[in-house]
Parts: structure tokens; sequence; C-alpha cells
């Protein structure tokens, strides 16, 4: 028999593993709305994102930035009286919506995601001057200057390398990533 | 001696070199035998998961499985975002076996195997844990009298882990600088969030969150906020410059790593513990113990 599954299912299904999260057991008791330090921030609280999932109402979720406000605190899953991982499943809805490449336009999130498992494929390490780019644009010309000046605080300290490590082993390191999702062949 | 394998992060090789600075020392004083996982690769922090779920378990197992090869049993981690990602990627290890094979099947292109049989401990609890608060009151030259602490759980140290004694209202930081000779202050935001990675992709909502904390700090007449994790310290820290220009405020509040604090009260050079490193000077907290 062919059935579509419904939004809610496809969003428990990207949460491997935590086996899909108890999202249907949502009382709307919005404690998570009241536990989350980012909610004023968010389109919609937490409570009415799980409120749209159960309703089907994929387009509005996905062209909210709630999911992207989240700062992965985990106050509202350990308070959770349905026991839902509340912050995983933002998690799961930042997966979704972006393999659909459905998300709201202008933000930072998605674009400093990729780039930061791109730096890590290619060497293995972080290394915050590469990662620069994906938002120091992002908060007008005052923006900036305050992070080129933060920036330059911190290397006169010491607390800023020039130069980018590579872990040792990157071959293999990259052949383990290959066995995951694409990257090209090695050159 | 007990020998741990100890997991620093990438924090710790660049705007967190006076964590590991401190916590070297701090290890050493204390007889804590900390080895440093050979070739370890960054844990994601939180920037893999909207990525892909398995790689990025896979990518913390690579770090356990290194540990894992050494034959030791304990993996420390002094960040709480590093801590958080093994701890979890651990247990799932142990709890799904269909999770675990598609992980290993991934790392065997490295030549590793992962069997999710280590401890995962943050470097907090090992200090309070295993060598204990009696031991380490004994070794104190200088204590912290009369600084006013504010303790800074920040949230991956305790949370999602559901088991801790007290998510909401744990003591066992306030029990660490108690020992240290220092007043431990009532700190109300003391488990709410410091915006982590949102001070870069929603910085306006971060500096909000990181103003929070330090007016509650303010509020209390804390000398010092203290930290457990490189996301915390440089959000309080680095940026409150950041919060000054955003709120009009004048915040001047310096901002440790508890094991910093630990150096000092243990009579450690304060050079040694990487102290002069911040944007917000941490001289004034000397004076108490000098």
């Amino acid at each position: 028999m062919d059935t579509e599954l419904s939004f809610n299912d496809e969003i428990a299904n990207v949460m491997y593993a935590t086996h899909g999260n108890p999202i249907k057991d949502c009382l709307q008791c919005g404690t998570c709305s009241g536990t989350c330090p980012a909610v004023e921030f968010m389109d919609h609280t937490p409570r009415v994102i799980i409120g749209l999932i159960r309703a089907g109402y994929k387009d509005e979720v996905l062209a909210s930035n709630t999911f992207w406000s989240c700062a992965s605190c985990y106050h509202c899953s350990v308070r959770c009286p349905a026991g839902i991982d509340i912050a995983d499943m933002m998690y799961a809805l930042k997966r979704y919506s972006m393999w659909k490449g459905q998300h709201q336009e202008g933000l930072i999130g998605p674009v400093f995601s990729e780039s930061f498992v791109k730096m890590i494929v290619n060497s293995g390490r972080s290394f915050e001057p590469l990662l620069a780019p994906t938002y120091i644009f992002k908060n007008g010309p005052q923006g900036l200057v305050q992070e080129a000046q933060t920036a330059t605080g911190l290397m006169l300290k010491g607390r800023m390398p020039l130069l980018p490590k590579k872990i040792k082993g990157l071959k293999k390191f990259q052949n383990m990533v290959r066995r995951i999702i694409p990257i090209g062949e090695p050159s | 001696m007990k020998q741990y394998a100890y997991y620093p992060g990438c924090s710790l090789e660049s705007l967190a070199t006076s964590y590991n600075l401190s916590t070297l020392e701090v290890a050493q004083k204390l007889g804590v035998d900390l080895k440093e996982i050979k070739d370890w690769n960054c844990c994601g922090a939180t920037a893999y998961f909207p990525v892909d779920e398995l790689l990025a378990h896979t990518l913390v197992a690579r770090n356990l499985a290194l540990a894992e090869k050494d034959g030791l049993s304990d993996f420390v981690a002094p960040c709480s975002a590093c801590y958080k990602n093994a701890y979890f990627t651990n247990s799932y290890l142990k709890k799904d076996a269909d999770l675990a094979e598609h992980i290993n099947y991934a790392l065997e292109a490295d030549g590793l195997h992962v069997n999710g049989t280590m401890k995962i401990r943050h470097l907090i609890e090992v200090f309070i844990e295993d060598v204990g608060l009696d031991e380490i009151e004994k070794k104190i030259t200088h204590p912290l009298k009369g600084l006013r602490v504010a303790p800074y759980y920040g949230c991956q140290l305790l949370r999602p882990r559901k088991d801790h004694e007290n998510v909401e209202n744990p003591q066992f930081f306030e029990n660490l600088l108690s020992a240290l000779g220092a007043e431990s202050l009532d700190y109300p935001s003391k488990t709410r969030c410091c915006g982590g990675s949102l001070i870069v992709t929603n910085r306006k909502a971060a500096l909000d969150m990181v103003q929070i904390l330090l007016q509650d700090a303010v509020n209390r007449k804390a000398d010092v906020i203290a930290t457990t994790c490189p996301m915390c310290n440089v959000n309080l820290e680095v940026y409150q410059n950041q919060v000054n220009r955003e709120f009009g405020t004048q915040y001047s509040i310096p901002v440790m790593y508890f094991t910093q604090l630990m150096g000092v009260a243990l009579g450690i050079k304060p050079g040694k513990l990487g102290i002069g490193k911040e944007l917000v000077s941490g001289e004034p907290v000397l004076a108490f113990a000098y």
C-alpha cells in the first residue's frame, strides 16, 4: 500500500539516534516556551512549532526562524513532562530544512553549519578565522568594525592562531567521512 | 597512578589557551595524569548536527575509538560542548547496535573500531569526584578569601543528562569554590544559557542572553564569574565589550575558568595559568590571594 508520510513522521525519521522522539506525546503545556532563553527571537515559540508539526503545516514550520534560533541549551529537553527532547527535534528540523533547501532567507545558521562541516572535512580541526566570512558581514559596517576589533584584541593576547591545524591522519579520516557523505574523490 | 584520556578540543588551542594551560598545571599539582589523545579531531560542537546526524556521531566516535585504543577507561573533556557530544555518542553506542554498526563501518576506513566502553567525564567531575574536595583543600596555599564568585555552570555540563543529582539547582561548583576559600554566590542564572554559537549565527539574541548573565552577576556584587566551558567564557568575556556597546552598559567583570581560580589558590604563578590573556583583565582577582 502506498502511504504518504505525515510531516510529523518525516521529522521523527530524521531523529535517528533518539528513535524518533515522542513528538506525538506533546501535551501543549508550554513549559518549553516558558523555559527557552531565546524565545523572544523566534517567529513561533517551541510549543507552537510542535503544534504546527502535528497539524502538518510544513511550509509555515520551514519558513520560521525558530529552530535556527535554538542555542542547544537543552533546558526545554530536561523539563518537558512528556519526555520530548525538544532541542534534538530542533536539530532534526535544521537537517530537514537543509536537505530540502527550504529555509528562511538571510539566516546565518545554515551557511555557518555548512562551512563548519567543510572545514572539518578538509582539516579535521576547527579554525575560527576560516568561519568568519559566514557572519562578519551580516551585522552592518558597525558590526564588522566591532568584530575586527575583537579579533585584533584576541590576536594580540595570543588567543587567535594564524595558521589552521590539520590532523596527521587526514587521508584516512576523509575516507571515513566518504563512507557517510559524498565529499568527492581523493585528489 | 590512574591515567586519563585527555581530549582538549579545538577551543583550547586558540581562544581558550588559558583553559588548557591552567588545566594542565592544576592536574599536575593534584596528581591527575592527563594523556592527550593522539591525533584527535574536532567533535563538531553544535555545528555538525544540522547537516548529518550519522556523520556527527561518527566524528565524535573517532575520538572515543582513539582513546579506547590507548586502553584507558576515562575520557576527559574540559569543554562542556565536547563533553556533551562525547557523553551522548558513547551512550548511544552502547544502547543502539544498529547505530554502532553504521559508525563502525565508517571508522573501519580509518582503521578504527569503537565499543562505547569509556566513562565520559567533564574535567570538573574528575577534580571533585576523583581527587576530592578534602584533598584539594589540603593543598591550598593561597585561599581566595573574600572573593565573591558567581558559579556559572552553563548548559551542556548538566544537560541534557537527566541523571544528575540536581539538574536545576546543582551545588558541586559552589562546593568546589568554597574549598578554595572563596565566597560562592547564590547566582540565579547559573544554569541559564549564554547563547553558545548564536553569538555568530544570531548575534543580537546572544548579546541579549549574555547581558542578562552579566547583570545578574553585577546584582550579586560578584568579583568574578567562574566558568567550566570555553564557549561560555568567550561569550561572557570576549563579547562583554560588544554587550556594552549594544546596551549602553559599562560591565567590566572578570571571567575566569574554574581551573584558573584553582591554580591561583594552589599557589601556581598567574602567568602559568594564562592569566593576562583576557580582554577584561583578571588582575583584580589576584589581589584576594596575594
